[in-house]
């Protein structure tokens, strides 16, 4: 008998008390929701009680309806539309890298120098990304004056990389690697036993891919996109840094509302496009969570 | 019984003629010949890296061959892929569709052949009964048991009514007590629809209970080809008798076809081996004990150091002094001796191999 096992000894040793105790290893995790209580929570409570107060100050839902104004509804279709775009290229485009590494070796040269630059890249961003493309594609830039001199104009529809059109060529550099990162390990989940099995039932590569490893990765797949989606729906510094017009986007539209130098801001409307975004993000992630648990149990 | 097709389609033979694989600097498989009479259970048993898993993989069309042939009922299927050769095969573990239940996963071979729906679900129901798994048709994979999933696998398997049945170490993700009941389960079914079988493991006691024949193989080469009890009791090879049960390896001296080891005299297998030191491979239970009699000191006179409880047998570790030795015996002879006991030691006189010590020769 230990001392362990002892109920006498135990009972001695830790006098009872009213309720239950957390371990004492439980602390750790104490600045952890400390940090997501300040920096997450209440910023989402003062967003939706600000969101609810009018210009009067009376509370209504008043701020609400400004967002089906035509601009600001074309905002809208702007983050959605870019985010969409980003979302589903970046997606296949890490897909396939993504595959290409795991058929290499498990701790090849390609897989670890991908991944690590993956991880890199995935979150650079903000004015640091802005101006690398500025510096590169941008109308003084290296690439875009080599280009020029070999007769390449890559501009002579207009500059686009200030518009939607850079803006979603710059979000790919962050999507595509953040896509290998979350879809690579659904990849290495797929085992080489279910490509042999399909062979030695009489199925070929069309009927792997159709039966077997298509069914298995497209949850995952589209549950990794809806994240990108997420992820470009609410980036806000690199579209701030390159796009000096306001308001293309949500994000920028939020920027003008909170600190127009015209007299106009409107702190209550900025937040109920703030909350618009916080639910539209939260339904994506939702949705990305139930796409993750359908596929735990397969892809271990 | 019709699930894996009929006897005369399932009893093929299958021939592997001068296979030979190698990768990049190592050769796994040399010249491989190994012929599957109709109906019939191989094992092939050897260490990892002997070749075995190779050899399936080449006749299963998973791999292809540097040289030689694979002949399928009188038919060539070297160059055959594999979706085209028509083998069932159940893999180590986790080769279940995960997001079909057990009934799809059955069903799966035959959807590929094209057979209509009704059909595919009557033959599907059909192999799960043979497998006694038809209360768990609707179950996916992270729902059933390990043995539970290899019993799928067979099924979907034999679903599709393969010519031949390959099994790569099915059972060695499972735990002892499981790995038992399947291994029967396996023979049973395998027996019951005649089909021709390979079946590759590297637990003896696993091959010499479910085959008609064992092959041992070693570095790419099949040492030895026959019965279990041919392969036990009369290895080819010092590596047979090695790798293949418990054996002692006492020093002796080869003197005209036999070898005296402590003074006894015991034939060889093979008695054209040069005179000379050699080492006497001898099984446990070739090796009696007895606790009366003159029990002088003397080269068989030792002293029990452990007795090891096997069930209905035990084995008796001796120590002789510059050597321990193994006997087993049956369990009620055995609780009569215990640590210290003095005993003698008495060896059949059954034919044994030698093994030169130094440089390292086999018999012929």
């Amino acid at each position: 008998m230990t001392a362990a096992g002892s109920p006498a000894l135990s009972t001695a040793a830790r006098p009872v008390r009213g309720g239950r105790r957390l371990p004492l290893s439980s602390i750790g995790v104490v600045p952890f929701f400390v940090y997501i209580a300040v920096f997450l929570l209440l910023p989402t409570a003062i967003i939706l009680g600000g969101s609810l107060v009018a210009p009067d100050g009376s509370i209504s839902f008043a701020n609400f309806a400004g967002i089906a104004k035509p601009y600001m509804a074309k905002s809208f279709a702007n983050s959605i539309a870019i985010s969409a775009v980003s979302a589903v290229v970046g997606a296949f485009a890490g897909a396939l890298l993504a595959y290409a590494v795991v058929t290499g070796k498990p701790n090849g040269v390609l897989r670890r120098s991908v991944t690590s630059a993956s991880g890199v890249v995935a979150q650079f961003g903000g004015v640091t990304l802005a101006f690398a493309f500025v510096a590169t594609l941008g109308t003084t830039g290296f690439v875009y004056e080599f280009l020029l001199q070999r007769g390449i104009d890559i501009y002579t529809n207009g500059i686009w990389l200030y518009d939607l059109s850079g803006l979603t060529l710059i979000y790919l550099y962050f999507q595509i690697p953040l896509m290998v990162l979350v879809f690579l390990p659904a990849l290495d989940g797929i085992r080489p036993q279910w490509r042999e099995a399909t062979e030695s039932l009489g199925g070929g590569t069309w009927h792997y891919w159709r039966y077997v490893a298509g069914p298995l990765l497209f949850p995952s797949f589209l549950g990794c996109t809806l994240l990108l989606f997420a992820n470009s729906f609410s980036a806000y510094a690199t579209a701030a840094a390159l796009i000096t017009q306001g308001g293309v986007i949500v994000p920028l539209q939020i920027q003008a509302l909170l600190t127009s130098e015209t007299g106009s801001s409107q702190p209550g409307f900025a937040k109920a496009l703030a909350l618009a975004m916080i639910v539209i993000v939260l339904v994506v992630m939702v949705l990305y969570t139930l796409l993750q648990r359908r596929t735990a149990h397969w892809l271990r | 019984m019709t699930a894996g097709g009929s006897a005369g389609r399932s009893r093929v033979e299958v021939r592997l003629e001068d296979l030979t694989r190698k990768y990049a600097t190592t050769t796994a498989l040399d010249r491989l010949t190994l012929t599957l009479a109709p109906g019939e259970l191989v094992a092939l048993l050897g260490p990892s890296g002997c070749g075995k898993t190779t050899a399936l993989r080449l006749l299963a069309g998973l791999e292809e061959a540097d040289s030689g042939r694979v002949v399928i009922d009188g038919e060539d299927v070297t160059n055959v892929p594999a979706n085209r050769r028509n083998i069932g095969m159940v893999f180590q573990a986790y080769s279940l569709f995960p997001h079909m239940t057990a009934r799809k996963n059955v069903e799966f071979g035959l959807q590929m052949q094209h057979v209509g729906l009704a059909e595919r679900r009557d033959r599907a129901t059909e192999v799960l009964e043979l497998v006694g798994l038809s209360m768990h048709a609707n179950k996916f994979a992270h729902q059933m048991s390990g043995g539970q999933q290899q019993r799928v696998a067979l099924a979907r398997a034999l679903a599709i009514r393969p010519r031949v049945l390959l099994l790569d170490e099915p059972l060695s993700a499972l735990d002892a007590k499981v790995r038992a009941r399947l291994r029967d389960e396996i023979r049973r079914v395998q027996m019951e629809v005649g089909i021709t079988t390979l079946f590759v493991t590297h637990d003896q006691e696993e091959a010499l209970a479910i085959a008609d024949r064992v092959g041992v193989m070693q570095s790419g080469h099949l040492e030895q080809l026959g019965p279990p009890t041919e392969v036990y009791s009369r290895p080819a090879t010092p590596f047979v008798a090695d790798f293949v049960g418990l054996t002692n390896r006492i020093k002796g001296v080869v003197r005209d076809g036999s070898v005296d080891v402590r003074g006894e005299s015991i034939p060889l297998v093979h008695p054209d081996v040069a005179d000379g030191p050699a080492t006497a491979l001898i099984r446990p239970e070739a090796v009696s004990l007895a606790t009366n009699g003159d029990l002088a000191d003397g080269p068989l006179v030792g002293i029990v150091i452990a007795v090891a409880f096997l069930g209905a047998t035990s084995r008796v570790t001796v120590d002789l002094g510059d050597t321990t030795v193994l006997a087993q015996m049956p369990t009620s002879a055995a609780t009569l001796l215990k640590a210290g006991t003095k005993v003698r030691l008495a060896m059949r006189t059954d034919p044994v191999l030698v093994q030169r010590e130094e440089p390292a020769t086999t018999a012929p």
